[in-house]
């Protein structure tokens, strides 16, 4: 069972794209300890889920589990701003606690 | 392919908001991005609603709005009062939001670089998915308050912009201005939407508010200069007043009704010509309501209608007037020969005022149109805005080959003119003034026709005289000199032997 839910909304398979799908990966990777379930959403295929989520920008990356739901926009390149953005910063200065 | 295209004149769409199509010369050009440009409260959001609204109601063109700013459950309510009923559209099919408005629940965080492609997906959803010839996007000033790079902001704009052109739908974004005056849009929002801009003014003047809409410019078409005064009205919207538009038309035929009186008849050369205006100017009391009654009665007894608007007097004080000078107004009222409308000047604005009379007018089809008085309704103008009301109903009568007698009051008792002859002296074809004549301890009522264009007509100042069957028009006031300047004198016969002789009698002619 993942802990962490992820949704992120590119417009097609563009550089930028494939930029934040990596960086996003990486970031779940060292951070998140591998318990999260990523589900990438091209609004290019389905643009009714970007209306539903009034989605503006792309690439957008929604947390929606554990609450609160979170929002980050771009390409997910500026890592601290993507663990502020989705409220993961606490956990990762715990992290860097306890060892 | 591409120079085909290219080389093809730009269609127009009809807007369908009145009066707009005109000054724009058929309307919007056709698959391009207009930006209209207002300051807040200058009815942009108004004009967009409406682009679609009309696209619905009378081009069957579905419309796609992309909101920015308020959300689609506070545009659906807003614009209720103008009847468009928004949500039976959008269970139709016909209309379609697209919901980009900022929610303080969704508020984001930027981490690396992005683009709109979403918000164009979303677009060209909507617009397939209703198969969209209009969309709008209200306004694209409010995006640069989400996102921190407006650089950014503004070439994903330019993204927009061109995405539409692609989709080939007729464009309109607004955008907000800071000043009534001043550069068109901020953030330089112009400058990718070229193909055309549209301002909308709301400017306080004289304390009182005044609308405008003027086209600045459309890109490889023609459309007309200048400000325009427009209003918003329940039920309507927008609604544009081309003035001087119809001007060019005007035909000045030589075909003569009466005034209602025969004498006045005879001093304009045997009657006022039919597509004329007429101003009867005088002090309060010298007549002219019973010149208007008599001008009513006239064109009934011709077999003609007359519509009498009534800004000073209530309907049962007209009627009572009327009645004590002959003339039955209820009767040509059944008879269908007059329409009575009477008006506080105060219960809405000179725009306003001028929309009503025009659609009083194509309901009533009337041959006549009596105003008493047109002074009333400048208390309510800015000196501008009453000149264009002038301007607008003058030539809207002529163009319908209506006669029409406007009653204006002089502020002071004795000669003197009003603001309003001074406004529009040159836009009537002919001036009737009333005057008092005050002689060896008596009030008297002059009358004379000051101007007639087009014919020869009295000069003499005559004598009036009111009493139960009306007016009666009597001789010249004989050695008395200074009426018009509002001081008459008595000159003495001695005193005229000396005038008769500084102008010899060949001079005279």
């Amino acid at each position: 069972m993942s802990k962490y839910l992820l949704r992120l909304f590119i417009a097609g398979h563009t550089a930028r794209t494939e930029r934040a799908i990596a960086n996003i990966r990486r970031i779940c990777d060292q951070d998140l300890d591998h318990q999260y379930k990523l589900v990438v959403i091209d609004v290019l295929e389905r643009p009714q889920l970007a209306e539903d989520q009034k989605i503006l920008a792309t690439p957008t990356l929604i947390k929606e589990l554990p609450p609160p739901l979170r929002r980050v926009v771009g390409d997910l390149s500026d890592r601290d701003r993507v663990l502020v953005g989705l409220e993961l910063a606490i956990q990762d200065t715990q992290k860097g606690e306890t060892p | 392919m591409n120079t085909l295209v290219a080389n093809a004149p730009i269609q127009k769409v009809a807007t369908g908001i009145k009066g707009f199509d005109f000054i724009a010369e058929g309307g919007l050009p056709e698959g391009r991005t207009i930006l209209v440009g207002g300051s807040a409260g200058s009815g942009k959001t108004i004009f967009a609603s409406q682009f679609l609204a009309e696209g619905i109601r009378q081009a069957d063109q579905n419309g796609v709005f992309v909101t920015f700013e308020e959300h689609p459950a506070d545009i659906r309510r807003n614009v209720c009062t103008f009847g468009w009923d928004i949500a039976g559209w959008e269970e139709a099919g016909k209309w379609r939001f697209v919901d980009a408005a900022r929610d303080p629940a969704q508020e984001m965080q930027v981490a690396g670089d992005y683009d709109f492609g979403a918000l164009l997906a979303r677009i060209e959803h909507a617009v397939n998915t209703v198969d969209a010839k209009r969309v709008v996007l209200d306004s694209i000033g409010a995006i640069f308050g989400y996102f921190v790079d407006s650089g950014r902001v503004r070439h994903e704009l330019f993204r927009i912009a061109s995405a539409l052109r692609d989709m080939k739908v007729t464009a309109v974004l607004t955008g907000e201005r800071t000043s009534e005056y001043g550069e068109v849009a901020r953030h330089g929002l112009e400058e990718f939407v070229a193909d055309g801009v549209i301002i909308l003014r709301n400017v306080l003047e004289e304390e009182k508010r005044r609308r405008t809409i003027e086209i600045l410019k459309f890109r490889g078409t023609m459309h007309r200069k200048g400000e325009y005064p427009f209003t918003v009205l329940p039920r309507e919207g927008i609604v544009v007043i081309p003035l001087s538009a119809i001007e060019l038309k005007q035909r000045s035929g030589d075909i003569r009704v009466t005034s209602g009186n025969a004498e006045l008849d005879r001093m304009c050369g045997g009657g006022l010509f039919r597509d004329s205006v007429i101003l009867v100017s005088g002090a309060t009391g010298t007549g002219k309501t019973l010149m208007v009654t008599h001008f009513v009665d006239g064109a009934a007894a011709a077999g003609e209608r007359s519509l009498l608007l009534a800004y000073e007097e209530s309907r049962e004080q007209l009627g009572r007037n009327a009645i004590g000078w002959g003339t039955d107004f209820d009767r040509l009222e059944r008879e269908g020969k007059l329409r009575v409308v009477c008006e506080y000047p105060e219960t809405a604005g000179i725009e306003d005022h001028l929309v009503k009379i025009k659609d009083e007018i194509e309901a009533f089809k009337p041959d006549r149109v009596a105003m008493d008085s047109l002074s009333a309704l400048e208390r309510i103008s800015t000196g501008r805005g009453f000149r264009e009301f002038v301007l607008g109903l003058t030539s809207f009568i002529k163009h319908k080959e209506i006669t029409g007698l406007f009653t204006s009051t002089t502020p002071t008792l004795m000669g003197g003119s009003s603001v309003t002859e001074a406004h529009i002296s040159s836009i009537t074809d002919t001036i009737v003034l009333l005057r008092y004549v005050e002689l060896f301890g008596e009030m008297k009522r002059g009358i004379m026709v000051l101007k007639m264009r087009g014919s020869r007509h009295e000069k003499e100042i005559r004598e009036l005289v009111i009493d139960e069957q009306g007016m009666h028009i009597g001789h010249q006031f004989r050695n008395v000199a200074g009426i018009l300047a509002g001081h008459p004198t008595q000159i003495a016969v001695s005193e005229l032997e000396r005038l008769d002789e500084l102008f010899p009698s060949e001079m005279m002619r």
